[in-house]
């Protein structure tokens, strides 16, 4: 236990395998997820590692299945998710993913460039087709014509000869672009000098361009013209502006036939490409099952042979080392995994697990579960703690909510923040199987425990601060009741309510009284009493955050910085501060209204505040008639006490430890042992029980090293600093808890705002018309109080709350100088590449 | 059945809106109707009363008025949840059965 007290104990092994098993063991400790390897081959270029040829394989077979997963995704064929993970592949099933992966691509790129040749004779027919029913009407009108203005003037005496004129009438049929047509015109009308005749029609439906897919509308034409010089130039033309000719027969009858052909081809083709579409749909469909659990086997074989890179190859070449850092909690599942990968490849020789000593610093590793990832991610996302430094996240998970529900507290707003994340815990199941792309959803799920505590937090400072969306319930009965009869009541305007009168002496059960909610006052009131509670929250959070360096010190074995450095620190945060807090617990208990003593009464009680400034100022005000400048007896000499001692306590944080140092570095003159040193042993020590494991890596944290070889002046200035920041930051952060009444004061506001000025408007009716416009005002109403209060106030108190724990809390203890722990675990890796 | 208007996402906005509307309404009809002095500054009234007694008539003439009032508005999202409710398993059916 205590898991998450302090992080865990890490060792740096080095571990031995055997090369038949080095495979198999990396898998199966990628599939534990309890190691992070460290990279022995640092200065070594990618292209020379050892296993370079199998990340190249690894890569070959990744290109082909991007390929497959491109081609299955144009076909929009689904991919059924994987039911569970598959483990990477052993040898001899990578060499039939290989095969298998080759075949198939190779069959889709056949199945395309067919698909492709199909295609493009389609296209052609489909073309001739058009160019001979259109060309129809053409040369109907031209026979009818009879070609007269063009003839006659030429041939004029050969009248009978109209065959031969017609023959000698050459034409070009086919089809262009319709975006291309008037240039083209102007291009023929001018390499013919006016002398072609060009006649088009345009085609209504689009055809498709058999390589990109895109549909063209293209325009069919018929060139007349005489020679066959022109021909040759128009023929040019043509080929210039991409337009396909087709061989059109003179004849009808001719025409007609090839019109009968050209249909039976299309048929003939249509149904060949049918085919081949269904095939291809048939193999994509039979691929696109595996495809998903092929993906992640070769992603797992990437990672396990880029790991395999880190390793170094022993000086006999008879095993592979590979250093890595393991919690010493999760060493016999290492060991567990070592011995599953030889038995896996039936090797003889076990391989070795063998811890070393080191002076490097370890990773910091938090075991969390889901409940406490959130927090401890809140924390990390300010620092790493150090190494086996005291974690705050476990008192983050109550001190957050609980601060965070003195700034937001409504119990209505609380319910509505705990139904959400309620519903999100309780479908985690589902909503987590659902991989979302949205940012702000992924940030609320994953802080979904967080949402609900502060949500349950904020419904019992909700009750306390007795306020459901803005209105106060009244539960146990008010303790306050009208003394004045009738006719005073009748000719007054404003009524004030002395407790003497109207108090029943005993107070409402449980938060602020309903009575309240009536009365002028009480802003003035609440304000009194939520400045108290901040400050006094705001000083006993810090005492606690003071206090947490003890156990830092104790367990870093700094036990004189406990003396030199805490004590004066806390004696002068609670001579001073909770001194304070303690001036307004007697204030709230001493005076009252019902007191015998004129000094004691309520008009008499001084002001916290003025108290403690003349205090610090050893400067006194006067006091009223009748009341007393103090507030109990000797409170002049205690304050002027408190006040010298914590003075004293500065000059022993600046000094205490530098002087300390110094003196203790006089006394050990020899130079220190370095601590061990990285046993890059190539021999093979037998690994025994962990329990022998001997010296852990011993916890040195960066501080304790530093300070051994810093010279004095360097240490001085460090102390000087901090001793600075902390005297200030006692009553900078203490003013700073102060957004504690600040943000409750705003929340309950604009809740008393939003009711008052919305929903008002459908309640002030005398007759039922009043029911409609109380419809429309909710709707209204309850929109703006998620947008605004439940989460423009939410997401703004939790950043204030993060703040006041960053910084006021933190820095009283946290070093936060650690790197965190990233074993090598497939299933992180596989999420990572998710989203990217 | 009749046609969707709304897509997946209204139709979930108006069943929790319902839902919400109901319960709160229903809840400050009750308050109205047991007369709560928290709700006393959201009644009808005039101004100028010439005694208390008269001042207290109307006082509760308001009460029972705004109670009906919220008691009516929580039928009218009675209905309005029956609407949005009826959207969305078209909706959730739909999807389901594509």
């Amino acid at each position: 236990m205590g898991a998450m007290f302090r992080s865990e104990e890490m060792a740096l092994c080095q571990l031995f395998i055997q090369p038949e098993a080095a495979y198999t063991s990396v898998s199966e400790l990628g599939e534990a997820g309890t190691v992070q390897f460290r990279d022995l081959n640092a200065e070594v270029n990618a292209f020379q590692r050892k296993f370079v040829n199998e990340v190249r394989r690894c890569d070959e077979m990744e290109r082909k299945l991007r390929y497959i997963e491109a081609e299955v995704h144009k076909d929009k064929v689904p991919v059924p998710p994987v039911k569970d993970m598959p483990r990477a592949p052993n040898p001899r099933e990578i060499i039939d993913l290989e095969a298998h992966l080759e075949k198939t691509e190779n069959e889709i790129l056949e199945l395309s460039h067919n698909a492709i040749n199909l295609k493009q004779n389609y296209l052609e027919l489909t073309e001739l087709r058009h160019v001979l029913e259109k060309t129809e009407a053409f040369f109907a009108a031209q026979e009818e014509i009879g070609m007269d203005s063009l003839t006659k003037s030429l041939i004029a005496d050969e009248t009978g000869q109209q065959a031969a004129t017609r023959g000698r009438l050459g034409f070009v049929a086919g089809v262009v672009q319709r975006e291309r047509v008037p240039a083209f015109e102007r291009m023929l009308w001018r390499i013919s000098r006016g002398n072609v005749f060009l006649r088009r029609a345009e085609l209504d439906k689009p055809l498709e361009d058999p390589n990109t897919g895109n549909e063209i509308y293209k325009t069919v034409f018929v060139a007349f013209f005489q020679g066959e010089q022109l021909k040759s130039r128009i023929k040019k033309v043509c080929s210039g502006f991409h337009a396909s000719l087709y061989p059109c027969p003179p004849s009808n009858t001719e025409r007609q036939d090839m019109v009968k052909g050209v249909r039976t081809r299309l048929e003939d083709l249509n149904m060949v490409l049918n085919q081949t579409r269904d095939h291809r749909q048939r193999v994509l469909v039979s691929v696109a099952k595996e495809l998903a659990s092929w993906s992640i086997m070769v992603r797992k074989m990437k990672a396990i042979y880029h790991t395999l890179n880190l390793f170094n190859m022993d000086v006999t070449k008879k095993c592979l080392i590979g250093e890595c850092w393991v919690p010493t909690a999760d060493l016999p599942n290492v060991q567990k995994a070592l011995a599953d990968g030889s038995n896996a490849c039936g090797s003889s020789i076990p391989s070795f697990l063998n811890c070393i000593e080191t002076d490097e610093v370890p990773p910091t590793f938090n075991r969390t579960n889901r409940f406490t990832r959130g927090f401890q991610n809140l924390i990390d996302a300010y620092g790493v703690a150090s190494y086996r430094e005291c974690n705050p996240a476990l008192y983050t998970t109550i001190t957050f909510p609980f601060l965070f529900a003195v700034m937001f507290g409504d119990l209505g707003h609380g319910c509505i923040m705990a139904l959400f994340g309620a519903w999100m815990v309780i479908k985690e199941v589902s909503l987590s199987a659902k991989k979302s792309n949205n940012e702000i959803w992924n940030i609320f799920f994953a802080g979904r425990y967080i949402i609900l505590l502060m949500g349950c937090f904020s419904m019992y400072t909700g009750l306390v601060y007795n306020d459901i969306f803005s209105k106060s319930m009244n539960i146990f009965g008010s303790s306050w009741f009208v003394p004045y009869d009738d006719y005073t009541l009748e000719h007054s305007k404003a009524f004030s309510l002395d407790p003497k009168a109207s108090y029943i002496d005993t107070p409402y059960f449980i938060g602020i009284d309903p009575i309240w909610q009536t009365a002028e006052n009480k802003i003035i009131f609440l304000n009194s009493y939520k400045m108290k509670l901040s400050i006094i929250f705001g000083v006993l959070h810090m005492i606690f955050g003071v206090c947490m360096s003890v156990v830092n010190y104790n367990f870093f074995k700094r036990r004189y910085s406990i003396i030199l450095e805490f004590l004066p620190q806390v004696i002068f945060l609670c001579l001073l501060f909770l001194y304070m807090v303690f001036m307004m617990f007697f204030k709230w208990v001493a005076y009252s209204t019902l007191s015998e003593d004129p000094a004691y009464r309520q008009g008499c009680a001084p002001s916290v505040l003025i108290l403690f400034i003349n205090m610090m100022l050893f400067s006194s005000t006067e006091p009223e008639d009748d009341c007393k400048e103090f507030m109990f007896e000797g409170q002049g000499t205690i304050q002027r006490v408190f006040v010298l001692v914590a003075l004293c306590c500065i000059p022993v944080m600046l000094l205490g430890k530098p002087l300390y140092l110094l003196s203790a570095k006089k006394k050990h003159v020899k130079p220190e042992q370095s601590n061990g040193n990285v046993n890059q042993g190539i021999e093979l020590q037998e690994q025994t029980d962990i329990s022998e494991v001997q010296p852990k890596p011993q916890a040195k944290s960066s501080g304790g090293h530093d300070h051994d070889d810093e010279p004095f002046s360097e240490i001085m200035i460090h102390q000087g600093i901090h001793t600075i920041e902390y005297v200030l930051s006692t009553i900078s952060h203490t003013a700073s808890y102060l957004r504690l009444w600040a943000l409750s004061l705003a929340h309950a506001e604009l809740s008393e705002v939003l009711w008052n000025m919305v929903l008002t408007f459908g309640l002030k009716d005398h007759n039922y018309i009043g029911a409609i416009k109380l419809y429309v005002a909710f709707f209204f109403w309850a929109f703006f109080t998620l947008a605004i209060l439940v989460m423009m106030e939410g997401l703004s108190a939790f950043l204030h709350t993060l703040r006041l724990h960053w910084v006021e809390f933190m820095s009283k203890f946290y070093a936060g100088l650690g790197y965190i722990f990233q074993p090598f675990c497939f299933k992180t890796i596989l999420e990572q590449e998710d989203e990217e | 059945m009749a046609c969707k208007f709304c897509g997946p996402k209204l139709s979930l906005v108006g069943v929790v809106l319902s839902v919400w509307g109901i319960i709160q309404l229903t809840l400050m009809g009750v308050f109205y109707a047991i007369k709560s002095v928290a709700l006393l500054e959201d009644l009808p009234l005039g101004g100028g009363h010439a005694d208390i007694n008269e001042f207290i008539g109307e006082v509760e003439t308001g009460y029972t008025q705004n109670s009906h009032n919220c008691w009516i508005a929580a039928l009218l999202y009675v209905i309005t949840l029956v609407i949005s409710g009826h959207q969305f398993w078209l909706n959730n059916r739909s999807s389901v059965s594509m």
